[in-house]
């Protein structure tokens, strides 16, 4: 017996699609603003339709079924970004079971018939709505990834700090893939600007493990092969610990307290050195004027 | 895992070595490995193709152009020669360890610059290292 | 036969190495340079290689090789303009080049040969013990 699921649904799409809305708005779809919401029930059970009348299966693997997939990864993409939950975002397939349960009961006299119908739309309406699921985490996925490029590229500036000094301030949690890129940009700014000392101040990274301190080590001898030499300042008491506890040797590589201490070596190094302009006479002028 | 394309080059003199390092530059190029990445694999093919001419007596290198099973890309390169071979290749793999007058750099240190390492040895037939980068 | 030619500047010697090297280029550099060294009786040498592409255990040998034997023959080695790939990859492969004086290109290794050489040369070593750690890495306005 041939599915008669397309013929009705097409017969009573417009009062499925009322019905179909309502519904949504009752269980709280509040997000989505009413065109939005209208325009994606409609596109999507035009799709359903089509799909039906084109597809013997029920299972939408098949090719066949690309255009409502592509639908469901729109859908899931922008609730996704409004920040739905993924059951927030597979109730857009599954309300729409209530309304076709309900129009086969009035459609179909022959209860077989029926629970056949019933049959084919639930398992076709659970497959999509697992699918949104699916393309939810996929933007999810993606948004992650692009979270975590962003934060690579903001949080690994290097900073000149004077002619032939440079700084490279860390923030956060390092791990090893970070830790090389940042190493990286480092030794290349070091060459372009022909600087002979580079800060790298690591008062805000919470924890160093193993690798990390490595990757210091390594990018501290690299330096010094190019020419130039680091200073690591803002060791943490925790992370000087951690570090004596790991076994790593830093010894060949300067550490200070603070980034203004690494400056001042630094300065010094250069042959440079910081003086008050005109003693303290003119501080207190200075200080009397504010 | 796919090989995608191969290419095999002599190791039996000391321009050869030259030959493999930039046959290896133009691979890991159409690769599309970073400069970092490049600069990595040509050292290790350099202190590969150099052991193979100055332990193994000479042999050949086999370039080839791999593609994972998720579809990822990668340069596979196998040196190989018919010499006395490695009676321990643990130790031939320590930091420092040579029985040439070498640094004891270029096994250990080819390990580290690859993502991939294996080596098979028996004495008196050869030896055959296998290095794969991923990108 | 080949040879990687050797400039005499004043009292040091400038070498650059442009050609991607086979082994026995870099042993008779090697050669070439100490005997160098001796007739023009050079204070130092700079080697830069900021066109190398690599540098593998063996250049790094010789390199090392290069660094020990000026030392013999009273002259600094500075080696300058290696590339941060190829840092990076030394490091790596596990070589650190202790001996061996480096610097960013070849004006800065010039002033860091010149300047170890006035220390060197100067009676009053007093200030140079004071700053004993910061040695060679001053800049001087003066110059």
């Amino acid at each position: 017996m041939e599915s008669q699921l397309a013929t009705i649904l097409k017969k009573n799409e417009s009062k499925i699609l009322s019905q179909w809305v309502e519904e949504q708005k009752k269980l709280g779809s509040t997000r989505v603003s009413n065109e939005d919401l209208i325009s994606q029930c409609t596109n999507f059970l035009r799709l359903l339709i089509e799909g039906l009348q084109k597809n013997k299966s029920f299972s939408i693997a098949g090719t066949g079924w690309d255009p409502i997939r592509r639908c469901l990864d729109e859908v899931s993409r922008a609730r996704g970004l409004l920040g739905f939950s993924p059951s927030e975002t597979a109730t857009f397939v599954f309300s729409l079971k209530l309304p076709i349960f309900s129009l086969l009961r009035q459609e179909i006299a022959d209860s077989a018939q029926l629970t056949e119908e019933t049959w084919n739309a639930t398992s076709l309406l659970d497959q999509l709505g697992l699918y949104t699921t699916e393309a939810y985490q996929r933007t999810r996925e993606e948004i992650i990834a692009r979270q975590q490029e962003e934060m690579l590229e903001l949080s690994t500036p290097v900073v000149k700090l004077w002619d032939g000094i440079l700084a490279l301030p860390m923030i956060g949690t390092l791990d090893s893939s970070r830790t090389q890129v940042v190493m990286e940009s480092l030794l290349q700014r070091i060459m372009e600007t022909g600087s002979e000392i580079a800060i790298i101040d690591i008062t805000g990274v919470p924890t160093v493990d193993t690798l990390v301190a490595q990757h210091l080590i390594k990018t501290v001898t690299a330096a010094r092969l190019m020419g130039a030499e680091c200073i690591i300042s803002g060791i943490r008491p925790q992370i000087a610990a951690t570090i004596v506890h790991l076994g790593v040797d830093l010894a060949g590589v300067t550490t200070k307290a603070s980034l203004a201490d690494a400056f001042h070596v630094a300065l010094a190094r250069s042959g440079r050195t910081v003086t008050k302009v005109g003693g303290a006479r003119s501080e207190k002028l200075r200080e009397t004027r504010v | 895992m796919q090989v995608t394309k191969t290419e095999r080059f002599p190791i039996r003199v000391q321009s050869d070595v030259v030959v493999v390092r930039q046959k290896v530059r133009n691979w890991t190029i159409e690769l599309g490995l970073s400069l970092i990445d490049q600069t990595k694999v040509i050292t290790a093919a350099s202190e590969l193709a150099r052991n193979t001419l100055e332990y193994g007596g000479g042999g050949e290198v086999e370039l080839a152009s791999l593609k994972n099973d998720i579809g990822k890309n990668g340069l596979r390169l196998i040196f190989e020669d018919q010499g006395p071979g490695i009676p321990d290749i643990n130790l031939a793999l320590t930091d420092g360890y040579t029985s040439g007058g070498g640094l004891g750099m270029g096994l250990s240190g080819s390990r580290r610059l690859m993502n991939e390492f294996n080596i098979e040895s028996e004495v008196g037939k050869g030896t055959r290292v296998t290095v794969i980068k991923w990108k | 036969m080949e040879r990687i030619p050797i400039l005499k500047l004043g009292s040091f010697l400038l070498v650059t190495i442009q050609v991607d090297m086979h082994d026995e280029l870099a042993v008779r550099l090697q050669d070439d340079l100490t005997t160098k060294i001796v007739d023009s009786s050079a204070r130092g040498v700079l080697i830069d290689i900021s066109a190398l592409d690599i540098v593998d255990s063996f250049i790094g040998r010789m390199l090392a090789g290069i660094a020990s034997m000026s030392k013999i023959l009273d002259a600094q080695t500075v080696v300058v303009g290696m590339q941060p790939a190829v840092a990076i990859t030394l490091v790596e492969l596990g070589l650190s080049l202790d001996g061996i004086k480096t610097a960013l290109n070849v004006d800065r290794g010039m002033k860091l040969l010149r300047d170890s050489l006035e220390l060197s040369e100067d009676e009053n070593l007093a200030a140079g013990e004071a700053n004993g750690e910061f040695e060679s890495i001053h800049a001087s306005d003066e110059n």
